[in-house]
């Protein structure tokens, strides 16, 4: 089964929560982090990394001894990555999406693939726990790419965490895409509710199924409750907002390893999702 | 020579429009007859890479100078590689424009003025933003 964890408003507990239901299983886990612009559960796992791979994506290169500056790559182009001049030919490699469309219309035949590096991808174990996770390189707009990547390691035998990037856009939905089921993340606050509504929306097109966990619960309103149970959103799990927590979060340590009775709550709340996904 | 300037509307009266990438129209202007075409911006509506595809539609149409309000960093590069002056700080009708390039009251950069998706919303919940 592959479950995601997404919120809506970043910063509600995605990660927290990811690391405490794999080290509550334990075991034929794989936890995959998403958020390649800033990844973070390789700070609460400590897996040791066993392998690592330059990622890159291909990006045209111009033999200009071969262009005629007929500037057909550039009218192909949907993403305007190129400019044609009478003199010469400028690649935007951040605009480029890659489709190799531009090699295909070049007349000339000047136009190859070349490579551009996204980011890194990390392989490591931890215990009964395989984590992968990507790094986007700095400066590199576009996340979804290195994304589908690490989701090229789902291991489909194994129970598959997801941890999304914050949001509901793009990354988010790269990462959402194809798993069995969502589980929302969000805090009782206005601005937890509203983000949480943009993922809901996001997640009811996608026809994924999914469900809430309250994190922060006993901060803010009633509203989350309200907006839920208005919407028949099941809430899997509410954890409080406790300093014990937080202080165990700082200090890199997942909380359910040092408070054991959360690991009995997090299985249990695996196996809820998994009654709701079907599986 | 010819010259363009980025417009609101299609006519030498209409108001100059401050961003190059993605104004409505682009008025392309003989200088010596002032007789223009007003050719309508395809680039408004890319999502990404709006000041190239601009910069890609001038370019072709014989330009040598380009009079507008402000244009971002793709744009600025592309316009440069194609050899065109760009000249910013214009404001008025597209005439008023053009009288005050012909008097040289207009500077041209040599770096671009604004960062990249400057003529859109920015995606902070502000609305799309207008000058007037």
């Amino acid at each position: 089964m592959i479950v995601s964890i997404a919120s809506g408003k970043g910063g509600t507990g995605k990660t927290s929560i990811a690391v405490n239901i794999a080290v509550s299983l334990g075991r034929d886990v794989q936890l995959l982090d998403c958020d390649v612009e800033e990844p973070n559960a390789h700070l609460l796992i400590h897996p040791k990394i066993i392998r690592e791979e330059q990622i890159y994506s291909l990006v045209p290169s111009i033999n200009e001894n071969l262009c005629d500056h007929c500037g057909k790559c550039a009218e192909f182009c949907s993403y305007n990555a190129i400019f044609v001049t009478p003199k010469e030919v400028l690649v935007f490699k951040e605009l480029c999406h890659g489709c190799g469309g531009c090699i295909l219309v070049c007349p000339k035949g000047a136009i190859t693939e070349g490579k551009h590096k996204i980011g890194k991808l990390s392989l490591g174990y931890a215990d009964g726990i395989e984590i992968v996770y990507g790094e986007l390189e700095v400066g590199e707009p576009m996340a979804t790419p290195l994304i589908r990547e690490v989701k090229r390691h789902i291991d489909k035998s194994k129970n598959v965490i997801l941890d999304a990037p914050p949001g509901a856009s793009c990354p988010m939905i790269e990462t959402v895409k194809n798993s069995d089921f969502c589980i929302l993340v969000t805090e009782p606050t206005p601005f937890g509710l509203h983000d949480l509504k943009v993922a809901v929306q996001v997640l009811e097109d996608m026809k994924i199924p999914l469900g809430v966990v309250v994190n922060r619960a006993g901060i803010g309103d009633k509203k989350v409750y309200e907006y839920c149970r208005k919407k028949d959103i099941p809430i899997l799990l509410e954890i409080p907002y406790q300093r014990r927590i937080a202080e165990l979060y700082s200090r890199g340590v997942p909380f359910s390893l040092e408070m054991p009775d959360w690991r009995g709550k997090f299985k249990t709340l695996f196996n809820e999702v998994r009654v709701l996904a079907g599986k | 020579m010819r010259v363009c300037v980025s417009a609101t509307a299609n006519s030498l009266d209409a108001p100059v429009d401050p961003r190059f990438g993605r104004c409505p129209y682009f008025i392309i202007v003989d200088l010596e007859t002032m007789r223009f075409e007003a050719v309508p911006n395809m680039a408004s509506g890319a999502i990404g890479g709006a000041g190239i595809q601009a910069a890609q539609i001038v370019a072709s149409k014989g330009v040598k100078v380009v009079i507008t309000g402000n244009v971002g960093p793709n744009a600025f590069q592309a316009l440069s590689a194609a050899g065109i002056k760009i000249v910013t700080g214009a404001y008025g009708t597209v005439r008023e424009a053009i009288e005050k390039y012909k008097r040289g009251e207009l500077r041209e950069i040599s770096s671009p003025t604004v960062g990249g998706h400057f003529g859109m919303g920015m995606g902070r919940g502000r609305g799309l933003r207008r000058w007037w």
